[in-house]
């Protein structure tokens, strides 16, 4: 039963998207290529900020740490 | 804009007061009770700030004047841009697509042998219909096969190519509730009174007699009608022509020419623009129902004259509508009037919307504000709406139609009107009147102003948005975005109900909309089953815009660059 709903749901969504974006008036192959277009750019930012946003993360951490603190983590290991 | 308005407080022509929460009167009953005198609220304001009216009514007016234009969402705006975008993507596209005969291109396009003369279909217009109307043509020009009374039989009809061709699979689609005829007070019948005296009339008369009125056209029906029109307006004498678009368009040129001001709303039909053009006048045009803008203009070609020469114009002609088709706005009669008088310009009224299907009597604008048809100059109207026929009339004093039957173009070269269509107004008008004996006319005019009350009232909750006046039978719904425009139609016909969408050339690219219109002849059960289909497509296809934010007509924005450069 969920599982109908959340079918419903998705084509309703689908048709929003239909709507919103205009391509509900398009021929099928011309929704497919803007389907195509707009999925690829998705996923190409996806992909892109999971590679690129840890390591940008990082950094900004380490710099903004390294202007705030200027401590050592641990006074501990300096005396040994 | 406030500055002008705290003018006429000053000298007293039109004074405004707001009117928060007070409900609008119904159309069929007059209620003076809302009489409100001057009021110095107006002094208060600084100049630069914005009065917010809700309805703008004055001593001028007997009752309240509500009209609202909602602002367009922000977040709907940028949406509709960006879907207009997509599809202008798509366009280019396919253009390029049939420019390099990789697809086969299926409508009119520039000749090879004729590649180097002016392009006939390279400007937007082409590109519109071919690119965006083409994809969405199922919902325009949906042949009847019935007449097109409350409910209408539709010819059902397919397309395998994407709307280029179609093809009639031979089917009816049997009792579609009609919400797109002009058919205002429910004349359109093939039975009844009107339908018997008309069929009566074509074995007498025949069908027409292929002349014009000045020869052998003219036959006793004609003159009849004349009369019972000038009767019906309250005017002095009045002449009816065979086709609507042609009174404005024929007459306008005969009655301003060179050297004569014309003063045009920005929204009025083609045909009077039109008629403006062709007259050869000077034709300046003033803000939608905006009479701040209209005085402006007055004052200004009074100020200065004709351009360059500065010698007074000849005549200052005040187009304006009764109804607006597109918008639903009533004009403000009384203020046109009122500066009219003032200036001494002379007004033109297009009733074609309005006749019929406003005021307690049903004869349109005056009518309905209570006013004196003497007030207007020339009384335009046609029988197209209300009366269920065809052609127009002009009605005022007996000089001027002396003067049209001898000059205009349609009452000199055009063809009689058909005898049939004649019988068919005179018994509809006199129906009207109740001079058949019968309360059917007031009660029709009665009914058409409920079912606009409810019906307006209805979409209003429902939480659409909704333009013009509340006692407008014309209901424009915004669905702006352009996927929306198909979708909307193709859903309503699919739940039994025809109705009108509108999009581009004839509204704001932003602005598509549904409009309904509402007639004598729907039956509750009718209007109620349309507002529950119109909810659920509404739902579907997220048409619920409206904020609720209702905001007075006054304050529409409008850019001050297009009035002219003086300011005083």
């Amino acid at each position: 039963m969920d599982v109908k709903n959340l079918k419903e749901y998705l084509c309703w969504l689908y048709y929003q998207y239909l709507l919103i974006t205009g391509i509900y008036v398009l021929e099928p192959w011309e929704q497919s290529i803007f389907n195509t277009v707009l999925f690829t750019m998705v996923a190409m930012v996806i992909y892109t900020s999971y590679v690129f946003v840890p390591i940008h993360v990082r950094l900004a951490l380490e710099f903004f740490s390294g202007l705030c603190g200027g401590q050592p983590e641990s006074t501990v290991a300096l005396m040994n | 804009m406030t500055e002008s308005s705290e003018n006429k407080t000053a000298n007293g022509e039109v004074c405004h007061r707001a009117t928060n929460g007070i409900k609008p009167g119904r159309n069929g009953l007059v209620k003076n009770h809302y009489l409100y005198q001057q009021q110095q609220q107006q002094k208060c304001c600084h100049p630069d700030e914005k009065v917010h009216h809700v309805a703008c009514n004055g001593g001028l007016y007997s009752r309240p004047f509500n009209e609202s234009f909602e602002e367009t969402p922000m977040l709907v705006a940028v949406l509709t841009y960006m879907g207009y975008g997509i599809l202008t993507i798509f366009g280019y596209l396919r253009d390029f697509l049939r420019d390099w005969k990789i697809e086969k291109c299926h409508i009119a396009r520039e000749r090879e042998e004729q590649r180097d003369f002016v392009p006939l279909y390279q400007d937007f217009e082409n590109f519109y219909t071919r690119n965006l109307y083409m994809r969405v043509r199922d919902s325009w020009n949906r042949p009847i096969c019935s007449v097109p009374g409350a409910k209408v039989d539709l010819v059902e009809r397919v397309s395998h190519d994407y709307n280029w061709t179609f093809d009639y699979t031979g089917k009816v689609v049997k009792d579609v509730i009609n919400m797109g005829s002009y058919n205002y007070l429910g004349f359109a019948e093939n039975t009844g009174v009107c339908a018997d005296a008309a069929a009566e009339v074509t074995t007498k008369y025949g069908i027409g007699v292929s002349s014009t009125r000045q020869e052998m056209g003219n036959l006793d029906r004609h003159e009849e009608l004349e009369k019972l029109v000038a009767k019906f307006l309250g005017v002095e004498s009045a002449m009816a022509f065979g086709m609507g678009f042609a009174t404005n368009s024929m007459n306008i040129p005969a009655l301003t020419g060179k050297g004569c001001l014309i003063l045009s709303d920005e929204l009025n039909h083609a045909s009077l623009v039109l008629g403006a053009r062709l007259s050869g006048s000077t034709i300046r045009v003033f803000k939608h129902n905006n009479m701040q803008s209209l005085e402006k203009l007055l004052r200004d070609a009074i100020v200065h004259g004709q351009p360059r020469t500065h010698r007074p114009w000849k005549k200052i002609l005040i187009l304006v509508e009764g109804i607006y088709s597109m918008e639903g706005s009533i004009v403000r009669l009384p203020e046109v009037i009122a500066l009219k008088k003032k200036y001494k310009a002379y007004l033109y009224l297009d009733e074609a919307h309005s006749i019929g299907a406003l005021g307690p009597n049903g004869r349109g604008v005056v009518d309905y504000f209570g006013l004196d048809s003497r007030d207007v100059d020339i009384m335009m109207g046609t029988f197209t709406k209300s009366f269920g026929a065809a052609g127009g009339y002009i009605g005022g004093k007996k000089e001027l139609i002396d003067y049209l039957r001898t000059h205009s173009h349609s009452a000199v070269y055009a063809t009689s009107m058909s005898p049939p269509v004649v019988e068919q107004i005179i018994t509809s008008m006199k129906c009207i009147m109740g001079e058949d004996g019968t309360t059917i006319g007031r009660d029709r005019v009665q009914q058409l102003a409920e079912n606009t009350t409810y019906f307006r009232r209805k979409l209003q909750e429902m939480g659409f948005i909704i333009y013009g006046n509340d006692d407008s039978p014309v209901v424009p719904m915004m669905l702006y975005m352009p996927a929306k425009i198909g979708a909307f139609g193709r859903e309503m016909l699919k739940r039994n109900i025809g109705v009108v969408v509108v999009g581009f050339p004839a509204t704001p690219i932003i602005e598509s909309r549904a409009r309904f219109c509402i007639s004598a002849a729907h039956t509750k059960e009718m209007l109620d089953t349309a507002l529950s289909v119109i909810s659920e497509v509404g739902d579907l296809l997220q048409l619920k815009y409206s904020r609720h934010r209702i905001l007075p007509s006054l304050d529409r924005p409008f850019d001050e660059t297009t009035y002219e450069e003086s300011e005083d």
